[in-house]
């Protein structure tokens, strides 16, 4: 078969080489499936949703894609779905993990309540229509295939990340396309790493977030962390926390709540409420998707009803003594976390703990950088005489971890998707270096095609190929076996039958068909005596251990009529009727022993070696 | 012409199948007498359907089969074999007949011709499979047999080109196990094969079927177990093998792959797509290393566990295994380990971390960096990072096992180990404390890591704490801040923990005995002296004062001026804790006060310290006294052990020693003190009193020599034969006794009987110590057996008593070490007035903490005894993994016992105390008895427990307050 363009891949209207707004198309042997729906934190304009007009000018967007498929609940990969499915319109399913689906509805109304109620904007969507939304989503589990239709199917891996996050195999016929959405191949203290089997996908779709960073050791970042957290509250000190409601929060409580039973001891810990209580809910229901650690001792207690760590009170930030709170927002810009700071700055005995990345701008942003006098709302000056750390805990692969996944899942182009273009340049240039395999970062809007090398599944009935097989030697599997018989293609199938039935089938008459070759040899000899060195020169093939030893398995016979077989080949010979010196070999095969006959013939051509006689 | 012979052999074959199944028929009525093969043949002929016969036969390989009845009944399933058209059937058959196969006692080589017989026809792969297995045990029981072993590799040969899995991974089993492996065997057929039997494995390591090719590559290990040694052209094979699909084949790839690195270290291979070549020990570590981040995890763990035992790599690439290069945005950034080490060597410990602080640095060249791990790469760095933590537990002891070889390695890899004292699992946390220990000696910490070190004090576990105890005891600190910090730490722990006292300050002792120039600047700090004023005397019995005083007295003994610094309280409180801590606080030479032993003994070497001095001098006093008046030797001797029990416990490394021969010297005494009894001037019956007290001495001896056998470690044969020969003096005496006691001859004669047998027993078991045993009783107890053998009970008495009463006293050659074994209770404490209480008729668990020291085999030999005060006793097993081993001759207990009782009226005390079950024939404990083959029989197993003869107690009993109330109805 020659190479067909089977399979077309875009990258749609979000994603490419862009962090936030993650969206995806493919098309992969004329199927097409979108890969996550998100929003842009930065825009409050219509760009912070990805232009669907982008998928189908006119007609409706169900008759379009045949499935959408979210990878994880952060709102950059999952918030434009209401959006999507509501406002714009589109009726197919759309697959996600059990976790994912419980609490993106969490997040999402807590997403809306912000633009709507607080910001005041109109013409978004409304809390019926997160609820309409989420009754399209199917749920799946980890490592269940599922039938979209006939043809294409997708299965979940376990992505680390955050919870319920999934890489998910996207697959027609022969050809498959690996996307990972966000993942983190280092364990952490509530998630395991990402692992996919060797699906040997026709593209891998892979993040690269970190595409230039190799990241130290988790446990030095997390000894430190432990360790000033615990001095500063033996010195009687407060530790303020700011983190963002899911992921890494949980992570942390984790920590502290192992740390506080390993070493006994009796701060109090306080989690600001809101989100968080919900979402620990949800922690504490899907133990199955948390590390080896949490499954394992889930039994005896789960590790998510903390012990230490209760719910916070707004009047528990002027008690006296030490406490560690984890407070939302995590950049310090509003809310709980900025009130508790503006309490406790004033002294050097407490700490706060930046955990992630600080947008600039933000006071978070603004301390981290070494600003020690800040001007509040009014014109206050506030001065910052607490001390301030920065710790990142990133549940994102670094460099490595790419590298790591590439190798895991062997596959044969890989698409680099979700972060900067500088950054996947230097990626992409190791990939094709080490892997030899072909690698694409397209911009936003461009849409890459990849070529495949499908194979095409053919029918063969068991007396068929067993009969093939018992020929020769024992099938290698990593070697191709060649065959007989006749390719019928009928009915949109494709059978490879016997002769003889495909005769049977199609009402044909069967005819014989068969090569003779002439050989033209000098030798005197009489020509018995030429028969007989020819019988002698293949019989030496076969039984000597030259190079060649494709005679090896076959029988050479001397016939009493003067000709020779090679198996079924017939070889006679002749005086030429002019020059009595050249004898003319006759080589005669059917069609079925094309191979033989020919190499027969070709060894004949290259003449008989000196006799010894 | 091949093809023509075998049809002729197959031929032949047929024709023999034929000629033995009418045979058999012929000759099984004759044969038949056994009637379970008979029962057997009934059944089967009853079964009307296949199912039937299947349940005739599952019933039947319920009961055990006698060995002489096993070929028969072998003849009778073959019969019924060939006529059997169901193939479950023939599958149950054939698996019987290895079961058969397998009896204790019957060679398997009449049938073997069977049962290949029967594999020409069989066309069920399922029974073929199966028959193979059957050949399988056939031939494993007939390994001496070189012919046999050759046909049944043929067979399986032959059997290779089947197209079911299950015959291929059969016949390949086979071949390991029976494949020739002795090379260059006379015959020229064998060396063929033994040529091939590589080839024709290593020819599957492509089969289709991933079970096949594991199949194949543990053939090849069986066959390398077996001593074949493995041609290096495997190599190659086998590291394509790394990158297969399925992770059996390549857990097994990556032994392959290891097993020929031991064999072939130094060769050399080259490097693919390079002109370099490496030796081919480092190139499997390589490989070896990129495993540790293979998908599975089961593979995983496998390449880090081989990773540990690859000594022979170089260190270049060892160390490589710990290398990670960070960067950040295509900078090169470092570590935290480097930015510790760094800090650390600029003086500035211990800095707040600032935002920024691990900004990236220089920028990283693009082409240089190589993203995929090439070779040993940063392998332990993902090993320990690992997901599952079976992987991160083999790498810690992998890390161990190559630190423990390379001191440099050993140096680069303490901040990883120290980094695992955090893991989220406490058994991670556990093993690399340990690990830790285990390198210490090739170590020094710095400071900032021993801070970390310190910081796993506080754990709320007592084996972390009780393990880092253990660490910081052989730890090397470099400065005398980090011995302050460690003190200040593990005072800490104390006032946490009080518990954990006494090994805090054996970790204090041996923290200052290691260090005592870094203690000598610490010590006006520690003991809060001032050079004007007179500062108030501490507690005596604050334990953390004792810590310090422990930290400094072992310091001051190897540094001679510390003692300058003390204050007069200091001393009188060394004086004190010398008496009363001595195992704790070493002897030390101060000013003003003198030692007993001369100066000149000082300088001499550890061997000959003066109390060893003094436990030889007091034996050899003991020992030269042969003949002086009886109360002369009884006040000798009592006076060298209490001189010795006393020396026992000052001198904790001669305590086993010293109690050793001071229960020799008892027994002694004993035998004296029993001879002198009057007893033996007056009749018999007029002194019943009296003979009590030599019988209860004969108890006594009897029981002090197990003692002396069983308690002590490091006993060598020397000392066992003398510890027998007091035990044989013991029942002579016993003998005597009774002869003098009881009327009547009868049972004297069975005594007598039973005597000489011991006699006889001890002279064969230490024929070959006869020699220094001139003079002894059994000496010359030998040298009148003949007379023994053939006098009457009377006067073999006579002769004993006399014997007994001439013999001369043996000396007791003292072996080199020699510990006792001791236990003590932790927990419970016994000092509960809270009863235990809970709800006659059920159980209510007893937590029990003990440390045992110096039991060998304390899964075997230590057991819990339980003491009710209705003098009920209850012995329980501990189970094998409730004992952890946390150092050399130390285990700890860490069990359950399940109390339960009929109710009582009031609470009661019961007894909970430690025993030590010994077994006094150790020819009968050393010579198993062979298991059974049908597991179904259990028979057998009772027959082990009844080698134990006894049980001492060696743990001081413990009360436990409980109170068992009646049910509620």
């Amino acid at each position: 078969f020659p190479e067909v363009s089977h399979f077309v891949f875009c990258s749609g209207p979000g994603a490419g080489q862009d962090v936030g707004r993650s969206c995806i198309l493919v098309s992969i042997a004329g199927k097409n499936v979108m890969l996550d729906c998100g929003m842009h934190m930065g825009y409050n304009d219509d760009r912070r949703f990805p232009d669907f007009s982008y998928i189908t000018q006119n007609g409706r967007l169900t008759d379009f894609l045949d499935c959408v498929i979210i990878s994880h609940f952060h709102l950059d990969h999952c918030g434009a779905l209401p959006y999507f499915s509501e406002m714009v319109g589109y009726d197919g399913p759309i697959y996600m993990t059990h976790p994912t689906k419980a609490i993106c509805p969490i997040l999402l109304e807590d997403y809306r309540k912000i633009t709507v109620d607080k910001k005041g904007e109109i013409n978004f969507f409304t809390s019926q229509m997160i609820k309409d939304c989420m009754k399209k989503v199917v749920a799946v589990h980890l490592h269940q295939t599922v039938q979209v239709d006939e043809e294409l199917e997708i299965k979940a891996y376990y992505a680390g990340h955050v919870l319920g996050a999934a890489m998910f195999q996207i697959k027609v016929g022969c050809e498959s396309v690996v996307y990972t959405g966000d993942y983190n191949m280092t364990p952490d203290r509530h998630l395991g790493a990402a692992w996919i089997d060797k699906c040997r996908p026709d593209l891998l779709i892979t993040e690269s977030t970190y595409a230039t960073t190799i990241r130290d050791s988790k446990r030095c970042r997390e000894r430190d962390f432990l360790k000033k957290v615990h001095e500063t509250v033996e010195r009687g000190g407060k530790v303020l926390i700011p983190v963002f409601a899911l992921g890494r929060a949980q992570e942390l409580c984790i920590l502290l709540e192992t740390f506080w039973e390993r070493m006994n001891l009796k701060a109090p810990i306080y989690f600001s409420t809101g989100l968080t209580e919900k979402a620990n809910h949800y922690y504490k229901l899907f133990i199955t998707w948390t590390n080896q650690k949490i499954r394992k001792t889930f039994v005896q207690r789960n590790m998510f009803e903390f012990k230490h760590i209760k719910a916070f009170d707004r009047a528990f930030a002027d008690n006296p003594g030490p406490m560690v709170v984890f407070a939302t927002p995590g950049m310090l810009h509003a809310g709980q976390s900025l009130q508790i700071f503006r309490k406790w700055a004033g002294n050097e005995k407490n700490m706060v703990i930046m955990p992630g990345y600080c947008v600039q701008g933000t006071v978070g942003h603004k301390i981290l950088s070494g600003q020690r006098k800040l001007e509040m709302e009014g014109r206050q000056i506030l001065e910052v005489k607490m001390q301030v750390e920065y710790m990142s805990f990133s549940a994102h692969a670094d460099a490595k971890g790419i590298m790591q996944l590439i190798r895991q899942a062997e596959p044969r182009n890989v698409l680099l998707v979700h972060g900067e273009a500088k950054k996947m340049e230097f990626l992409k240039q190791k990939i094709e270096q080490e892997f030899h395999v072909s690698c694409y970062m397209p911009a936003n809007g461009e849409t890459t095609t990849i070529l495949t090398n499908p194979s095409i599944p053919v029918d063969i009935s068991l007396g068929l190929l067993k009969r093939e097989t018992a020929i020769g030697p024992l099938p290698d599997a990593k070697k191709p076996k060649l065959m007989h018989g006749t390719l019928m293609m009928k009915d949109n199938s494709f059978r490879l039958v016997s002769p003889e039935q495909a005769l049977k089938e199609l009402g044909l008459v069967e005819h014989q068909l068969r090569f003779t070759c002439r050989v033209h040899i000098q030798d005197p000899r009489k020509e018995h005596e030429t028969v007989l060195r020819v019988y002698n020169h293949l019989k030496g093939q076969s039984l000597i251990f030259s190079l060649p030893r494709v005679l090896k398995d076959y029988s050479v016979q001397h016939l009493p009529d003067g000709s020779i077989t090679v198996e079924s080949i017939l070889i006679q010979a002749t005086a030429h009727s002019e020059d009595q010196g050249t004898k003319v070999l006759l080589v005669s095969w059917t069609y079925q022993d094309e191979e033989l006959g020919s190499y027969l013939t070709s060894l004949l051509k290259k003449g008989l070696p000196q006799s010894t006689s | 012409m091949a093809a023509h012979l075998k049809k002729r052999v197959y031929e032949e074959f047929t024709k023999v199948v034929q000629q033995q199944h009418e045979d058999l028929s012929a000759k099984k009525l004759r044969l038949t007498k056994p009637s379970k093969s008979a029962a057997l043949h009934v059944d089967l002929c009853k079964a009307t359907s296949p199912a039937d016969a299947l349940q005739y036969l599952l019933q039947f390989a319920r009961k055990p089969v006698e060995v002489e009845s096993v070929e028969g009944v072998v003849r009778i399933l073959l019969e019924h074999y060939y006529k059997e058209n169901d193939a479950s059937v023939r599958l149950k058959i054939a698996s019987l007949l290895g079961l058969l196969s397998k009896t204790a006692g019957f060679s398997p080589d009449c049938i073997m011709d069977d049962a290949i017989n029967t594999l020409q026809n069989e066309k069920s792969h399922q029974v073929l499979a199966q028959l193979l297995d059957t050949l399988l045990v056939i031939g494993t029981k007939l390994t001496e047999n070189p012919s046999v072993r050759m046909r049944l590799v043929e067979v399986a040969c032959k059997h290779l080109t089947d197209s079911s899995h299950g015959v291929r991974n059969k016949c390949l089993q086979l071949i390991g196990c029976l494949g020739p492996v002795e090379k260059g065997v006379a015959k020229e057929v064998e060396s063929q094969a033994a040529k091939d039997v590589q080839k024709i494995i290593g020819d599957h390591f492509n089969d289709q079927d991933p079970r096949v090719r594991t199949a194949a590559i543990k053939a090849m290990l069986q066959l390398h177990e077996r001593g074949l040694k493995l041609q290096q052209a495997i190599y190659s094979q086998a590291c394509k093998l790394l990158a297969d699909d399925y992770e059996q084949v390549r857990s097994a790839a990556v032994q392959l792959i290891w097993v020929l690195s031991q064999l072939y270290p130094e060769s050399i291979v080259p490097i693919p797509s390079s002109n370099e070549e490496i030796r081919l020990v480092d190139d499997a570590f390589g490989k070896i290393c990129h495993m540790v981040s293979d998908g599975s995890w089961v593979v995983r763990v496998q390449a880090a566990k081989l990773l540990g035992s690859m000594q022979q790599v170089s260190s270049h690439f060892l160390e490589q295994t710990l290398d990670k290069k960070l960067m950040s945005d295509l900078r090169r950034k470092r570590t935290a380990h480097e930015r510790a080490k760094e800090l650390y060597s600029s003086g500035e410990f211990s800095s707040g971390r600032k935002w920024g602080d691990d900004a990236p640095k220089e920028e990283i060249d693009t082409g240089a960096v190589n993203l995929i791990e090439s070779g040993a790469c940063g392998a332990f760095v993902h090993g320990l990072e690992d997901e599952m933590y079976e992987v991160r537990i083999a790498a810690v002891e992998a890390l161990c096992m190559l630190a423990q070889s390379s001191p440099s390695f050993a140096e680069k890899c303490l901040d990883f180990l120290v980094d695992m004292f955090n893991d989220e699992i406490e058994e991670v946390r556990l093993q690399s404390i340990h690990t830790m220990r285990k390198i210490s000696n090739n170590i020094t910490l710095r400071e900032d890591q021993l801070d970390t070190v310190l910081a796993v004090l506080e754990d709320s576990s007592r084996d972390i704490r009780e393990a880092l105890h253990e660490l910081l005891c052989c730890t090397n600190v470099s400065t005398k801040e980090g011995i302050h910090l460690a003190l200040v730490e593990l005072l800490k722990n104390l006032t946490k923990y009080p518990t954990d006292r006494e090994s805090i300050w054996k970790c204090l002792k041996f923290l200052g005995s290691r260090h005592p120039t870094l203690v000598l600047p610490l010590v006006p700090e520690l003991l809060s002296t001032h050079p004007f004023f007179d500062t108030p005397e501490p507690d005596m019995d604050d334990p953390a004062y004792i810590a310090v005083l422990v930290l400094i007295f072992n310091a001051a003994k190897s540094c001679p001026t510390m003692p300058a610094l003390f204050s007069d309280h200091t001393f009188r409180h060394y004086a004190y804790l010398r008496d009363s801590l001595s195992h704790l606080v070493p002897p030390l030479r101060l000013p003003g006060r003198k030692l007993v032993s001369s100066p000149v003994s000082s300088n001499i070497t550890p061997h000959e310290d003066p109390s060893q001095q003094f436990l030889h001098q007091s034996l050899e006093r003991v020992y030269n006294l042969q003949h002086l008046d009886p109360q002369g030797i009884q006040e000798l001797l009592e006076f060298t052990i209490r001189d010795l029990q006393r020396l026992g416990e000052l001198q904790s490394e001669l305590a086993g020693m010293a109690d050793f021969t001071a229960t020799y010297l008892q027994c002694q005494l004993l035998l004296i003190k029993a001879l002198q009894e009057k007893l033996w001037n007056v009749a018999a019956p007029l002194y019943l009193k009296q003979n009590a007290l030599a019988s209860a001495a004969a108890k006594q001896i009897l029981e002090e020599t197990y003692k002396m056998e069983f308690m002590y470690s490091g006993v060598e044969s020397r000392q066992v034969v003398i510890i027998h020969h007091m035990r044989l003096q013991a029942k002579a005496l016993q003998l005597i006794v009774t002869a003098r006691t009881t009327r009547g001859v009868e049972p004297l004669f069975g005594m007598c009987e039973k005597f000489l047998q011991e006699v006889d027993s001890f002279q064969r078991c230490f024929i070959s110590e006869l020699p220094h045993m001139q003079g002894s009783f059994v000496d010359k107890l030998l040298d009148l057996m003949p007379r023994l053998v053939t006098s009457k009970p009377s006067e073999v008495v006579k002769i004993l008593q006399t014997t007994l009463r001439q013999s001369t006293f043996l000396h007791l050659p003292l072996p080199e070490q020699l510990h006792k074994a001791t236990a003590n209770i932790i927990e419970p404490t016994g000092e509960s007035d809270n009863p235990l209480r809970f709800t006659s008729g059920l159980v209510v668990a007893l937590d029990v903490d003990a440390t045992l020291e110096h039991v060998q085999d304390p899964q075997g030999t230590v057991k819990v005894q339980v003491l009710y005060p209705d003098g009920q006793a209850q012995i329980i097993h501990p189970k094998p993994a409730d004992f952890r081993n946390p150092g050399p001759g130390r285990h700890r207990l860490i069990t359950q016992v399940y109390l339960s009782h009929t109710a009582w009226t009031e609470p009661c005390q019961i007894e909970v105390r430690l025993l030590l079950a010994y077994n006094s024939n150790r020819s009968k404990a050393s010579a198993k008895i062979p298991k059974s083959t049908w597991s179904e029989s259990l028979e057998t197993l009772p027959q082990l427990e009844n080698g134990i003869e006894g049980t001492i107690p060696f743990s001081k009993p413990v009360k436990v307050y409980i109170m068992p109330k009646p049910a509620r109805r």
